[in-house]
């Protein structure tokens, strides 16, 4: 195995594009060295994308924030200007792992992982989030939405990588909430979890974006859950029509974390919940 | 396989060592520079029994490739006593016998020092939190944190 730590991203695209063998990205390395560990992975060569100095850190612009793809979880959780625009998409992160973890692990590396579980994406699809990607033909920025496909596998070409993670700006009419089940206090994968995003007008949901985790081969965008509440102030009804959707669109698998019939119910009642967060956090009085 | 030269600071002091590019921090911490602390639990970063700081951060170093520490400052359970006189959660975790086998103490000690950079008046709660990454199945946990506990209390009066 060979490692190389270039200091730009084109350099590590060029690297992972030439790559005969199996080339693997290493951001946080918590998922990555596990699998080398276990022996599903074997890389010929290792690219470190922490010695670019585009991928660190976060930066706040007019637009929104620039999350570095290097940028741990502790970053994250330690930037009060991110915690205060997009808490939900900063506790998504934060829930992973030990501290030790949070030292190391990364959004990108979660997302790139592709795990159905993944804590973070859910939150990052509900708060739009786009990946900028660098590749051998060039820069590209694509919905987090559109990177995983299935189970492991993600929709970047050979030699793309993440650059960097971008949410939108927000203002004081939005929140944002991420609700997972586990059976212990933390520590563990979800089981069933939900990510909501809403803005108010008026105190009225003006728009949302509702998405399950764990429930799938991918994390999902439920549509029908958001239209249930837009409009309202999240009554009683609209939240019971937020929880239907929400379970109505579940495919989970039966495992021994939890079987359909629970990974279906708890996803009404986590969506509804992330949804009266949501809905506090940006204002809104029921 | 061809070696990487890598050079870093453990404890303060530097070091260089020739290791292959997949070699885990933790194994050239132990088989490299003699540093037997840091244990090898899981391999998978869920017992932190191999917890260091890479530059000041908390990491579990079986989820670190050696190589990536180049240039980096590493600190290790060795760099806690101050010649003889031992760090006081070092103290404490003896006067509290906060440790039966030992396997997992040099992980509690480095994460336990870790916290209470961040936080040197941590709740109870705030304890539990941060050794989650830490597991012991001697002591059931109760006597770590009261000797964390403890060690705040006196490393406070201390710096009064």
């Amino acid at each position: 195995m060979r490692y190389a730590a270039p200091a730009t991203s084109e350099e590590a695209a060029r690297l992972l594009a030439e790559e005969a063998g199996t080339a693997c990205i290493l951001a946080g390395g918590t998922d990555l060295l596990v699998r080398m560990k276990m022996g599903m992975t074997e890389p010929d060569l290792i690219v470190d994308i922490k010695r670019i100095p585009d991928t660190q850190g976060i930066s706040k612009t007019k637009d929104g924030f620039t999350l570095g793809a290097a940028a741990p979880g502790l970053q994250l959780g330690r930037d009060s200007a991110l915690r205060q625009a997009w808490p939900g998409v900063v506790e998504a992160a934060n829930l992973i792992g030990s501290d030790q973890i949070q030292g190391r692990a990364t959004l990108a590396g979660n997302l790139c992982n592709a795990s159905p579980a993944a804590d973070s994406v859910p939150a990052m699809i509900a708060a739009n989030a786009e990946a900028n990607l660098v590749g051998p033909s060039g820069r590209r920025s694509i919905a987090v939405a559109e990177v995983v496909t299935g189970p492991g596998q993600t929709s970047l070409q050979k030699g793309e990588l993440i650059e960097s993670i971008s949410l939108p700006a927000r203002d004081k009419s939005g929140g944002d909430a991420y609700l997972r089940f586990i059976p212990r206090t933390e520590m563990d994968i979800a089981v069933v979890s939900a990510g909501v995003n809403l803005t108010l007008d008026g105190g009225v949901i003006k728009s949302a974006r509702v998405v399950l985790g764990a429930v799938a081969p991918t994390a999902i965008l439920v549509p029908e859950a958001a239209d249930a509440i837009i409009g309202s102030k999240l009554d009683e009804s609209a939240l019971e029509k937020l929880a239907g959707a929400a379970s109505a669109a579940c495919n989970p698998i039966d495992d021994k974390r939890g079987t359909v019939e629970f990974r279906t119910k708890v996803a009404g009642v986590l969506a509804r919940r992330a949804a009266l967060i949501a809905f506090k956090r940006a204002g809104g009085k029921q | 396989m061809s070696g990487v030269m890598v050079s870093a600071k453990v404890n303060g002091d530097p070091v260089q060592f020739v290791c292959p590019a997949d070699e885990t921090l933790l194994d050239a911490i132990r088989d490299r520079m003699g540093l037997t602390g840091a244990k090898e639990g899981c391999g998978t970063g869920d017992c932190g029994a191999c917890s260091i700081t890479l530059d000041g951060t908390l990491v579990c170093s079986c989820l670190v490739l050696a190589v990536e520490a180049d240039g980096r400052e590493l600190g290790t359970v060795e760099g806690m006593a101050d010649g003889e006189k031992l760090h006081p959660l070092q103290e404490k975790f003896i006067e509290h016998a906060a440790l039966q086998c030992g396997i997992c103490t040099p992980g509690f000690l480095v994460s336990a020092k870790a916290l209470l950079e961040q936080n040197p008046s941590p709740t109870e709660e705030e304890i539990r939190y941060a050794l989650a990454g830490n597991l012991c199945r001697c002591t059931g946990y109760d006597k770590i944190v009261r000797a964390v506990q403890a060690a705040a209390k006196e490393m406070a009066a201390g710096s009064r």
